[in-house]
């Protein structure tokens, strides 16, 4: 997440999130990074919250192809056709956009453009985005297909590495965690355990 | 966490309920630790439109949910606890808003007055600034006399002495717990500002020539600091003697002077019956008012025999009275025919603006101090009323006010004998005629309802009997919130401070009386400099 790259493109498109296909099998955004995505009116911010690798084909399933091989990367060479039929996808919360020069930590008013470019976000502007915790707040209701307590905290620790005092950042948003989740202490405590 | 040094501008949480009589609760930052506060603490609330100021009476821990602590978070882990102090569980201060300023010119220029409403919600609250002590509490100047500095800071705590002197006021507190150096310090107030004269029934000789703290140093009383300005009268001499006072006046009090009211008070201490204190009056009656006493102790049995069917009362209850009187007998300071009018001694000091401390040395008992205390106010009520009729028709110029202080109050002003002594009649009444009390006591539940709500200020140490609590506080506003800081006060040099004389009530550390520092400080000149200043003064003069 050091420098802004472009990762992905945006194959799928809802108001509250995007799926985008990675240019590079097994080359996604880590689980939690902040990703965007642009058109010419505005940035969309999204949350990473599942990473998929399988075949292009949906009726086409992979099969094992290493037996009698010594390493995985012999896989691939013995087989150059892997690399185009398989592809990583990922999906991306939306938590926020910016428009001019608003930055904005709920949903823009239209989703992201199909086959819009995907970039990482440098450190800058992950420190940019997260000097506001708003957006905890859509991370926190959202009904995932995998726990979402682990995305939360996933997304505070890649936040945290843009802080050079990582601690007190992390400190400030378990403060808005607890305040989240002030009826629930149970899935409190866990986050918090998450963070370290 | 390390105890943190507040600024004055630290901000400590922000107001989340509460009511006027109640006191509005505080959530405290999570910053800010509830073992860094105290309750007595004095706090600055911005509100909308006004500033608000009030005073810490409860500090308490909560939890966002209750439930929650049933399965405490992992504070093992300082992440974790620093997370969870002041989200999932936070301090919260309970705050009596006393007084508000408004924020146009106009209420600045009253100053502040009465709080009638609360600050809104989530007002910020912050520790008050020294500038808002002094804003509420006046700096020392020549009506004001710092007395304390309030809790944690160092800003003066000032009290309004001509306002002080105009009502009865009381100095609370167990024993031990600086009674004698508060009183020291109001006696020096009232001196030093000349608000009043006063006359001090100083039963432990600890306020006139030197008293001694509770570590056994000496501590200089006010004949040594102000000897010009104060006049030290004793009742005994011997002990004056051995203690190298130098005394002014020894008091002698002639059995002429003893009237039936004054045995009257005495029927606890001297063991009489209610029947024999009747007989004093037939007795007064049947001798006159001012021999009856000489008569009576000087009976032989055989006058006696006739005198009992004479004023038709029963033999036990002229022996139980005869017992009684022959103990007045002990006090060398009662003698047939005093030489000299101690009354009019007094009053002649008081009238140059003398304070008058008289010293009981070994006569500290009840029976002395009750006899001798209420004999000489009573005349000396007398005349100061006379005074002030005269100076109501326009004749004389009022008389200076004076301030009569009394140790051991709730002796004088329980409820059986308040209405018969002189010193309930000036708790209720004298303030018109420029005479009030200076009550010490160190159990104020003895004293009669009626005195204590009459007392003006009440400063008040450290009490712990609930009785005790409850009968300072009648009356008072935020009664149940004060309660928790009356109790909570520190065994030294801590004091409560409310009523008329305080804009609001106030928890200071006493002021410094003991050191060299301290003397000076109140005003007091070694005796080379003393020397110094008389000849410059001297020089000035003379001076062309």
């Amino acid at each position: 997440m050091g420098t802004e790259q472009r990762v992905a493109e945006v194959i799928e498109a809802s108001s509250a999130e995007f799926v985008a296909q990675c240019y590079k099998l097994d080359q996604a955004p880590p689980l939690g990074s902040l990703v965007k995505t642009k058109d010419e009116l505005r940035k969309i911010y999204g949350v990473v919250y599942n990473v998929e690798t399988h075949s292009l084909e949906p009726g086409r399933r992979v099969v094992a192809r290493g037996e009698g091989m010594e390493t995985e990367d012999e896989i691939f060479r013995a087989n150059p056709q892997l690399a185009k039929l398989l592809c990583t996808d990922f999906q991306a919360l939306v938590v926020g956009h910016r428009q001019g020069d608003g930055l904005h930590h709920y949903l823009p008013p239209k989703p992201a453009s199909i086959h819009s470019f995907v970039y990482t976000c440098q450190l800058e502007e992950v420190k940019a985005f997260t000097q506001s915790l708003d957006f905890l707040g859509l991370l926190v209701d959202a009904r995932l297909p995998i726990p979402v307590d682990e995305v939360i905290a996933a997304c505070l620790r890649c936040a945290g590495q843009a802080y050079p005092d990582s601690e007190s950042f992390l400190i400030k948003a378990g403060k808005e965690m607890a305040r989240l989740l002030s009826s629930d202490a149970r899935r409190l405590n866990s986050v918090l355990k998450r963070l370290r | 966490m390390s105890e943190q040094n507040f600024d004055e501008q630290t901000r400590l949480g922000s107001i989340i309920s509460g009511s006027l009589t109640r006191g509005v609760e505080v959530k405290l930052d999570a910053s800010i630790s509830v073992e860094d506060m105290a309750v007595g603490r004095y706090v600055a609330i911005e509100g909308e439109r006004r500033r608000f100021f009030g005073m810490i009476t409860d500090v308490s821990l909560e939890a966002i949910d209750p439930r929650a602590m049933v399965t405490p978070p992992d504070v093992s882990d300082p992440f974790i606890a620093q997370v969870v102090s002041g989200t999932t569980i936070y301090g919260k201060l309970r705050v009596l808003p006393m007084l508000t300023i408004g924020g146009d010119a106009m209420s600045i220029l009253e100053g502040p007055q009465p709080a009638k409403t609360v600050p809104t919600h989530f007002s910020e609250v912050r520790l008050a600034s020294q500038r808002d002590v002094e804003l509420v509490f006046g700096a020392e100047d020549d009506k004001r006399f710092y007395i304390g500095t309030p809790l944690d800071m160092e800003t003066k705590v000032c009290l309004d002495i001509s306002e002080f002197v105009t009502r009865s006021n009381g100095v609370f507190g167990k024993s031990g717990t600086g009674k004698t150096f508060l009183t020291r310090l109001l006696l020096v107030g009232m001196l030093q500002k000349q608000a009043a004269v006063s006359l001090v029934f100083d039963m432990h000789s600890e306020y006139g020539w030197e008293g001694r703290s509770e570590k056994g140093y000496k501590v200089k009383g006010l004949k040594q600091l102000f000897p010009s300005k104060v006049a030290v009268f004793a009742l005994d001499e011997e002990s004056s003697r051995w203690r190298k006072v130098s005394t002014d006046f020894v008091v002698k009090i002639g059995y002429d002077e003893i009237e039936p009211e004054d045995i009257d008070l005495l029927q606890q201490t001297l063991n009489l019956t209610e029947a024999s204190t009747q007989a004093v009056y037939q007795l007064a009656r049947e001798f006159g008012d001012r021999r009856w006493l000489e008569v009576v102790l000087n009976l032989t049995e055989d006058e006696s025999k006739q005198l009992i069917p004479k004023l038709n009362i029963h033999d036990s209850t002229y022996r139980n009275l005869r017992r009684g009187l022959e103990n007045l007998r002990r006090f060398p300071f009662l003698v047939p025919h005093a030489p000299d009018n101690p009354v009019k001694r007094i009053l002649e000091y008081l009238d140059r603006g003398i304070n008058v401390i008289l010293e009981f040395g070994r006569f500290d008992d009840f029976a002395a101090y009750i006899l001798v205390a209420n004999l000489l106010s009573r005349r000396i009520y007398a005349q100061y009323r006379e005074k002030a009729e005269k100076a109501m028709g326009g004749d004389v110029a009022p008389s200076h006010p004076l301030v009569i202080s009394i140790e051991e109050a709730h002796r004088f002003l329980n409820p059986e004998l308040a209405n018969r002594t002189i010193f309930g009649r000036i708790a209720r009444e004298m303030r018109k005629y420029n005479v009030t009390l200076l009550v010490i006591d160190q159990r104020p539940s003895g004293i009669d309802d009626e005195v204590m709500s009459q007392l003006g200020t009440k400063i008040t140490c450290l009490l712990d009997d609930e009785r005790d609590i409850d009968s300072v506080l009648t009356g008072v506003a935020g009664k149940s919130e004060l309660k928790s800081v009356l109790s909570k006060l520190e065994t030294k040099q801590q004091a409560l401070i409310f009523g008329h004389s305080v804009p609001m009530p106030v928890v200071i550390k006493t002021r410094e009386y003991g050191s060299a520092e301290s003397y000076k400080e109140l005003g007091f000149l070694e005796a080379a400099e003393l020397k110094r200043k008389t000849e410059k003064e001297i020089e000035d003069l003379w001076a062309p």
